[in-house]
């Protein structure tokens, strides 16, 4: 049988990513995780595929964070795999993936066809996730998505947070706030302490460029320059990059139907 | 069976001397020749952390604390029962445990040498080999001879043997037996009470795995991906990097670790004074305790080509900083000895990890295609 259409389904901890795929397009599609992640995914692929049963899509593949609890997926890959081939779809020139999510940041060698080659990824702990710097954004009274497009003044002081663990930096930055510290100088110095985990982290496999940043935090443009200052190596992401992952899994679908 | 207590009660009762060790260092020939019975004490259970915790630092080596928790509230029947403690200077965690422990018990310590390789280190280690049989020899008030050696030597060379045998069966595709059960078997001979008894259990298990192996029966599919284990002592109650990896699919080929095969690759040189003999093949225990550590790259590249390893998982402690930094130097040697796959997993013996290792292990496995 050589299907239709095929789906990947990206469960991650903060939202679920979607992605149509029929061998030439690909339709992308987001909603939040929260409470019942299951339901929303499953509201997600039904109004995808414009009020038609799952069973419409010929196979799907699920990865993520979530990938287990989802009852309609033909098959579950993990998030490594498939962000390495969605960044090799979006970014083909990519060597090294950088994906920061909601509850982990990993770092992924890639060969030309977005194979993996070597990974690392960060352990139980939140430092330099997506959660890190949500936690972050609250104490500043600010949304995630908006922390991204604030500067820091060059001219203006600086500061630094020194405590890798969430807990303890929500405290600095609390401290840094009520002693007068500008918000745009606490946020860059956010940057840099996530930047330097990730880079850290990501030297474990020795990192070849370009570095394709993907997943949840990718917008984040000052962290994407942090980043490339602190890893040494141009980092590159595009619009479509938190699909990265639903994208992967999609062309693993695609590739797994055809052989139905 | 009895519980261990009971049991071991009933063995003190009986006039038996209890002997226990932490680390396959302990030249355990000495312990049977003493006449003693001689038990592994390294603990690989959560149970023990919480007790271990009140004296020891929160971010040691999970081993060493639940060691010490279980030692320290006597819910461990083997140190309980136990008349002495052998202890070595392998890690500086277990070295000022047993300094601790001495508190309450008596424990002798091995100082052991930096490395194996220079002869400085090997008559050093002979010496320290022969403290501990005029120690044995006072404390169990017994006489250590030539000819018990030699006897002993004999015991444990037949079951590292055996033991070698049948780790050989997991060479086969599909393998007849897990990596589960396998560590098992190694872990149980820890507690064996009566050697020769041991011994035929071994050839029973062998002869049912000829048996299914003759059937065609397989523990895992045909080609599922063969994963050797490397790295701490990883024994019952602290396997669930190997139950993760089976779970996933693979299967576990070898266990390279202490807890597994390590202590069973060499065999005491019969042809040689005892003493001399023994000494040796401690030493020659590849552990990263020792500064260089060629011998385990050695090791590993052979059993990769041997048992036909598409992967290598390097399982550490948190807080066990030999194996953690050896953990890059084995990744370094297998990328540049047949670019073999390799993953570190980090942990300790909580189950809070299970699914982000689950998730490594999965995409390390994804990976080999
Ligand atoms: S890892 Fe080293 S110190 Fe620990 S039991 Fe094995 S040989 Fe002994
Ligand atoms: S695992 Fe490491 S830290 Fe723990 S006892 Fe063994 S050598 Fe020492």
């Amino acid at each position: 049988m050589k299907a239709k259409i095929v789906a990947g389904i990206d469960a991650g901890s903060s939202a679920i990513k979607l992605t149509l795929y029929d061998g030439k397009t690909m339709a992308n599609s987001l909603c939040p995780a929260g409470w019942a992640p299951q339901e929303q995914a499953a509201g997600l692929l039904a109004a995808a595929l414009a009020g038609k049963s799952p069973a419409q899509a010929a196979y799907i593949v699920g990865t993520g964070y979530g990938r287990l609890g989802l009852p309609f997926v033909t098959k579950a890959m993990t998030e490594i795999t498939c962000h390495a081939r969605g960044a090799g779809y979006l970014l083909p020139a990519a060597r090294t993936v950088i994906d920061i999510g909601g509850q982990d940041a990993k770092a992924i060698r890639v060969d030309e066809a977005g194979k993996v080659e070597d990974f690392v990824m960060n352990d139980k702990c939140a430092a330099g996730t997506g959660r890190f710097l949500q936690v972050m954004a609250q104490a500043l009274g600010l949304a995630i998505a908006d922390i991204g497009a604030i500067e820091a003044d060059p001219d203006g002081p600086a500061c630094r947070i020194n405590s890798m663990c969430t807990v303890f930096a929500e405290s600095e930055v609390i401290g840094l706030v009520n002693r007068g510290v500008p918000r745009e100088a606490i946020i860059a110095a956010l940057h840099t302490s996530i930047a330097n985990r990730v880079a850290v982290m990501a030297a474990a496999i020795q990192p070849l460029p370009p570095v394709a940043f993907t997943g949840g935090v990718s917008q984040n443009q000052a962290l994407r320059r942090q980043l490339a200052l602190r890893l040494g190596l141009s980092v590159i992401t595009t619009g479509q990059a938190i699909f990265a992952g639903s994208i992967g899994a999609a062309l693993y679908a695609w590739e797994a139907a055809g052989q139905l | 069976m009895a519980d261990a207590f009971t049991m071991l009660k009933d063995i003190k009762a009986a006039g038996k001397k209890v002997v226990g060790f932490y680390c396959v260092y302990a030249p355990q020939e000495l312990v049977l020749a003493a006449g003693a019975l001689g038990f592994s004490l390294c603990a690989t259970k959560e149970e023990g952390i919480p007790d271990g915790e009140k004296s020891l630092p929160r971010n040691f080596c999970p081993l060493i604390k639940s060691s010490y928790g279980l030692a320290v509230t006597d819910k461990c029947p083997y140190f309980l029962y136990a008349d002495l403690i052998i202890g070595e200077t392998t890690c500086d965690g277990k070295k000022k445990m047993f300094e601790l422990m001495k508190g309450f018990k008596a424990v002798h310590v091995m100082k052991m040498p930096q490395s194996y390789l220079a002869d400085s280190d090997k008559a050093y280690w002979l010496h320290e080999v022969q403290v501990l049989k005029e120690l044995l020899e006072a404390e169990l008030d017994t006489q250590i001879t030539d000819e018990k050696l030699q006897a002993a030597i004999q015991v444990l060379n037949e079951e590292r043997r055996l033991m070698q045998q049948l780790a050989g069966y997991l060479k086969n595709d599909p393998v007849p037996m897990t990596g589960q059960d396998f560590l098992k078997l190694l872990w149980g001979r820890n507690f064996v009470t009566d050697r020769a008894a041991f011994a035929e259990q071994i050839k029973a298990v062998i002869s049912d795995i000829e048996e299914s192996v003759a059937n065609g029966e397989a523990a895992r599919p045909q080609g599922a991906k063969r994963i050797l284990v490397t790295g701490v002592p990883t024994g019952v109650g602290a396997d669930k990097v190997i139950k993760i990896i089976e779970d996933c699919g693979a299967a576990v080929v070898y266990i390279e670790n202490c807890s597994g095969m390590k202590q069973y690759v060499t065999l005491v040189d019969e042809t040689k004074p005892p003493l001399t003999a023994i000494a040796e093949k401690y030493l020659a225990i590849p552990c990263s305790c020792m500064s260089p550590n060629p011998t385990r790259m050695e090791q590993l590249d052979q059993l990769v080509g041997e048992y036909r390893v598409d992967g290598v998982v390097d399982i550490t402690w948190q807080g066990c900083h030999t194996y953690n930094v050896e953990s890059r130097v084995v990744k370094e040697f297998l990328k540049q000895n047949g670019n073999t796959p390799f993953l570190q997993i980090e942990t300790d013996y909580s189950q809070g990890d299970v699914e982000q290792i689950t998730t490594r292990v999965q995409a390390f496995l994804e990976m080999m295609g």
